[in-house]
């Protein structure tokens, strides 16, 4: 059952089309990665499904729902939830309180503060809690943004380039936890440029090249795929 | 609920701040009692601007919303008290005028908010068109001159002013002197508690969120313009209730109370003070206007000069405000002399190290 339909959605930019006619499903409980070489739209289609954009032409159905009109919050109030490219954190607000005020709409009390303890140690930023968020690194300012998309307990786990400035171990981490979110029948919709991730992560893949639908299908045929070798490393590499 | 009272997002917390709370409190109830009328008359003053202080306070401290309308509601609900005192008669009438006239302020701070918020201005833009909002409104008001300005028998009069209007009243007892002084320093502290309530609570948290990073609030579920009207319409509010408050304590109100140097004066105050605690503006404030008060009775350019010079030197010199600066000072010393008190091993080590080097 699809929970995401994006339906021939298109997005202009004045004479740039950075987004042409895409169709993309999103089945309940699966990792489905986002690829594709830079400049090929993906974090535009991104935007376009969480809200941030409106698109110039075709719809977007959650759950199948009709949510091309609303409002990124009114979008997390039906399930998704998101994190974004570089980290959005509140800066001058201590990490614990970062996380308190994704949890405060879902959780009160000692229940919210248990809840919080759980993802600060899930996230190695217990001893960090009463830290600024903007003094953490730039890879913890990223768990802490994960921890914040995951307090809201959604339905749909919308990631954008989450293991950005992260090491390989950080990196790795990161996609062990994803796939025990998804494990709990989480579906995520991942944007990624590392292709080791997407590989320990994946349970299909759409590639995006200029805008439009490249190629679609599970890892393996993605990962075979010539013509996908070629538009990432070049045709002499492909060959 | 009383736990809201202390919170990440203010200053001041455990027996040591509530007690000196409770002792500021005391003195200010017994000062009437030692000080002359025209005194207390003066402090009554003093504190009808506190109102506007703390809701600047809200909205740009903890909000992020730099208002330049403070004057604008002010005068609003000033004016609003005048006429509708004059038309509903005297007495206990003159309470559900002050109310009534907060309400106007409100009302009108929705509507002006709405269109900004959801028009998507924000940042310096909000200054700009809450100050073009509050000059409009000066210089309309200078022009109503004529005697075809009026509303009822209330007459609007341009740059003379407003006057006519009883005082605040219940029966015949006029609210004046040292029973205002009492009504004023009991509303700041239900007005300072309320707020230090709002800005602990679940609603300060999105609020706080909305000034860090708004498109992360959203991203959290929260429709950040409604929580960010709500901010407004209760610091404008707030703002009414000083404008309310001063026509009934001096029975009259002129254009000049809403004109560009009345409109800068929160601002001055708020940033010198400590925009992003509660506090720290309230505390300072008062201290700026005791200042003012006293320097304008012998120069009120000079009062001004200096008003001027203060908001040079806390731009330059400390931008989250002196009167915060000095407060997390005091806090972070004697948290430091309780931590080196509570930890006599500690306090040895660090004896014995700075002894070897």
């Amino acid at each position: 059952m699809s929970l995401v339909e994006v339906k021939g959605v298109s997005k202009r930019f004045g004479g740039l089309t950075a987004v042409s006619d895409v169709d993309l499903t999103v089945n309940a409980g699966e990792v489905h990665c986002l690829i594709g070489p830079n400049g090929a739209g993906k974090s535009t289609l991104f935007k376009l499904i969480v809200g941030l954009y409106p698109p110039s032409q075709g719809s977007i159905l959650f759950d199948t729902v009709d949510i091309t009109k609303e409002r990124p919050y009114a979008r997390v109030q039906r399930g998704m939830s998101i994190k974004m490219q570089a980290p959005s954190v509140f800066k001058e607000l201590p990490v614990r309180q970062n996380i308190q005020i994704a949890l405060q709409e879902r959780l009160s009390g000692a229940e919210r503060i248990a809840e919080e303890d759980r993802l600060l140690t899930l996230l190695n930023l217990g001893p960090d809690s009463d830290k600024l968020a903007g003094a953490l690194s730039h890879g913890q300012q990223q768990w802490l943004e994960i921890g914040m998309a995951l307090a809201l307990k959604p339905q749909l786990l919308l990631l954008d380039e989450p293991t950005a400035g992260m090491s390989p171990e950080e990196t790795f981490k990161t996609g062990e936890l994803i796939k025990s979110f998804n494990a709990e029948g989480m579906t995520v919709l991942v944007v990624e440029h590392d292709m080791a991730f997407v590989r320990q992560v994946a349970q299909r893949v759409t590639v995006l090249h200029l805008g439009k639908i490249f190629a679609r299908g599970d890892l393996e045929s993605i990962l075979q795929d010539a013509k996908v070798a070629e538009i990432y490393l070049g045709k002499t590499h492909a060959h | 609920m009383f736990k809201l009272l202390e919170g990440p997002q203010t200053l001041g917390r455990g027996k040591i701040f509530w007690s000196c709370f409770l002792a500021v409190l005391a003195g200010a109830l017994t000062y009437p009692l030692f000080a002359d009328s025209y005194d207390v008359g003066n402090f009554a003053y003093f504190l009808i601007w506190i109102f506007m202080a703390l809701g600047l306070c809200l909205m740009w401290g903890y909000g992020g919303m730099l208002s330049f309308g403070q004057t604008l509601f002010f005068g609003i609900a000033g004016y609003g008290y005048g006429v509708l005192a004059i038309n509903m008669g005297g007495g206990t009438a003159t309470i559900a005028a002050l109310a009534l006239s907060v309400v106007l302020a409100m009302v009108a701070a929705g509507i002006l908010g709405y269109f900004m918020i959801w028009g998507g201005i924000n940042g310096i833009f909000f200054g700009i068109v809450t100050l073009s909002a509050t000059l409009v409104l000066a210089f309309f008001l200078g022009q109503t001159a004529g005697p075809e300005w009026h509303i009822g028998p209330a007459r609007l009069n341009g740059f003379n002013g407003m006057k006519g209007m009883d005082p605040l009243a219940v029966g015949d007892f006029y609210i004046e002197g040292s029973a205002l002084y009492y009504v004023m320093i009991a509303l700041i502290v239900i007005v300072y508690l309320a707020l230090r309530m709002l800005v602990n609570s679940g609603i300060g948290n999105v609020i706080v969120a909305t000034r860090e990073n708004p498109q992360r609030a959203e991203m959290l579920g929260y429709d950040v313009r409604k929580y960010q009207l709500l901010t407004f319409v209760i610091g404008s509010g707030l703002a009414g209730l000083s404008g309310a408050l001063y026509t009934s304590w001096g029975q009259f109100i002129t254009p000049s109370s809403i004109g560009l140097p009345a409109a800068a004066m929160p601002i001055v105050w708020v940033a010198f003070s400590g925009r992003s605690d509660l506090t720290a503006t309230l505390v300072g404030s008062f201290l700026l206007l005791f200042g003012f008060q006293t320097i304008t009775v012998y120069s009120q350019q000079a009062a001004l000069v200096l008003m001027g010079a203060l908001l040079l030197a806390t731009v330059m010199l400390a931008p989250q405000g002196f009167v915060l600066g000095i407060g997390k000072l005091a806090a972070d010393w004697w948290s430091g002399r309780r931590r080196r008190d509570d930890s006599p091993v500690m306090a040895e080590a660090g004896r014995l190290q700075s002894e070897e080097s």
